[in-house]
């Protein structure tokens, strides 16, 4: 099976860059500009602060999300689109290896690309604004994206996947995909305002001194489990002869 | 004699209350290219796909290469190649790639990937545009290169829905070219659905007609003709409505009848048409052209009479 998942992730990411004219615009669309403003500009800009703030652990923890939800509409929707798709369901490959491997691919780019810009990010701020010593992202922050940012990929490709899967067209699993980041994002900003002042202060322990590594281990158990549900739900939805009468 | 390659027995495939495929019997012999005839919608791709272990049967049973289609599609996809209703490839992938990764999918080796690629690309005459993206190309040639892929892991069973569909008469007399010269080549069992009738006529050795999911007729195109009796057209200068009569009074003409000054006849089974020519000639006239049935006259006589039996069709 592992042959297998290689040989859909090669397609999955060799279609990602043909996607943006050419292998060598895909490459600069899809991975060199994005290094490039994640890895360079906002490390540059930022400075030495880049590597200290606790936001960096917050906010490339769910990088992910951001750029793997911008890419996943495309991948059953679209093969349906192009008439690809029965064809390769047509093919030796498992139902699990064709799901798992576009998962794969996904997880793989997102996760990989917020991992790669954190650590040119490193690399341009020691460049930069060179000290006596190097700085480095803390290794609870390391371990914080690392963790999360796995997490947070997986949970945008399993979902993404399974819109990806219901949806007729490319354009609806995009505004989808679209509309249900907009309501995690607006969900978390009217929490946060609509709050009590009470409750805030309640949850101020949580996140701070030795409860912090308890409540992420929370967080942490909380996203695989839906992880977990959003894949069983995809594969639960991946059958051969509904995708093909779809 | 051989297993069959290909058995299906009262297979049937229900969309609520469409019956798409009904109690299909049919027996594809190795070796054979078996052309699946039907008019469109007749269930012809919807077969396919249940061969293929792609849709459940709703009743009946079908085997490919002995295995159920129920219990071991895994195995018969395994072994199977596929050109469905579109070609199925990737149009941003150049046709190397497109090739190397079913080639990837098949398992096949990295050295023995390429030689075959390589093999089929020239074969195919597509070798010195291995490189473009197919997205570029005219139908013809993915069709083609969608031939290609569909035989790269040596099948023992190839499935083609309708592969010159679309196609101009040029692009498909070569593709129909290839097609027969790599089946004969490769030694593989094509199952070849088309609802063009000269195509199946060309290169079928068996054929089975189907109408509205129900087999109306199977057999080789010839055997077919004979059931559905022969009929001849004759046409050319000075055929007088004279002659009828001496050609009715024939055991072997059943009826005769002259329409848009072409004489028409009803052949009894066995029948032969060279001494009828000969009585024509004795009698004054100058035969321009003698056509015998062909598997569309066939087709269209068996179609005709199946709307016929059933009017009010279930579909």
């Amino acid at each position: 099976m592992f042959a297998d998942l290689v040989t859909v992730i090669w397609k999955e990411w060799k279609e990602l860059l043909l996607s943006r004219g050419g292998l060598r615009g895909g490459l600069i669309s899809a991975v060199v500009i994005p290094l490039g403003m994640l890895g360079v500009y906002l490390p540059w800009q930022n400075g030495a602060d880049w590597v200290s703030t606790p936001l960096l652990a917050a906010g490339w923890s769910w990088l992910p999300l951001l750029i793997i939800l911008g890419l996943v509409a495309d991948s059953f929707a679209g093969e349906r689109e192009r008439k690809t798709l029965e064809t390769l369901l047509a093919s030796r490959l498992s139902d699990r290896t064709i799901l798992f491997g576009k998962m794969a691919a996904l997880v793989g780019y997102g996760w990989g690309l917020t991992l790669g810009s954190l650590l040119l990010g490193t690399l341009t701020v020691n460049l930069t604004h060179r000290g006596p010593q190097w700085l480095l992202p803390g290794a609870h922050t390391v371990a914080v994206i690392v963790v999360f940012g796995l997490l947070t990929s997986l949970l945008a490709a399993a979902g993404g996947l399974l819109v990806s899967l219901r949806a007729s067209s490319v354009r609806q699993a995009a505004q989808i995909n679209s509309l249900a980041l907009l309501a995690l994002i607006l969900g978390a900003v009217s929490a946060g305002k609509l709050m009590p002042a009470q409750w805030k202060a309640s949850l101020v322990p949580a996140f701070t001194g030795p409860n912090l590594l308890r409540t992420e281990l929370a967080i942490a158990a909380a996203l695989l489990a839906l992880d977990a549900a959003l894949v069983a739900a995809a594969m639960a939805r991946f059958q051969r002869a509904r995708l093909i009468l779809d | 004699m051989s297993q069959p390659v290909i058995r299906t027995e009262a297979l049937t495939r229900d969309f609520g209350s469409l019956r798409a495929v009904d109690s299909l019997s049919i027996e594809v012999r190795p070796g054979t290219i078996f052309g699946f005839l039907g008019p469109n919608g007749s269930g012809k791709t919807t077969t396919i796909r249940m061969l293929l272990g792609l849709l459940e049967p709703s009743a009946g049973r079908a085997e490919v290469l002995g295995c159920d289609t129920r219990t071991h599609s895994d195995e018969i996809r395994l072994r199977s190649g596929a050109l469905l209703e579109h070609h199925g490839l990737y149009e941003r992938f150049s046709a190397w790639d497109n090739l190397e990764f079913y080639g990837r999918i098949w398992r096949l080796p990295r050295r023995s990937r390429r030689e075959r690629i390589e093999e089929l690309l020239r074969r195919l005459g597509l070798w010195e545009r291995r490189r473009e993206s197919v997205g570029r190309w005219s139908r013809g040639m993915k069709q083609k290169l969608a031939v290609a892929r569909a035989l790269l892991h040596r099948p023992a069973v190839l499935f083609l829905d309708e592969p010159t569909a679309g196609l101009d008469p040029v692009a498909a007399a070569a593709l129909r070219e290839d097609l027969a010269a790599l089946a004969r080549q490769e030694g593989v069992t094509v199952f070849l659905t088309t609802h063009n009738l000269a195509e199946a006529e060309k290169l079928c050795q068996a054929v089975a007609v189907i109408s509205a999911g129900r087999l109306l007729a199977v057999g080789h195109p010839d055997e077919l003709r004979a059931r559905a009796g022969l009929r001849a057209e004759i046409s050319g200068r000075n055929i007088r409505p004279s002659v009828l009569e001496a050609l009715s009074a024939r055991a072997e003409v059943s009826a005769a009848q002259i329409r848009d000054g072409r004489l028409s006849l009803e052949l009894r089974p066995g029948a032969e048409l060279a001494p009828l020519v000969s009585l024509l000639v004795a009698a004054g006239a100058e035969i321009e052209e003698v056509r015998r049935a062909s598997l569309e006259d066939v087709f269209l006589t068996l179609i005709e009479e199946e709307q016929r039996c059933s009017p009010i069709s279930s579909r």
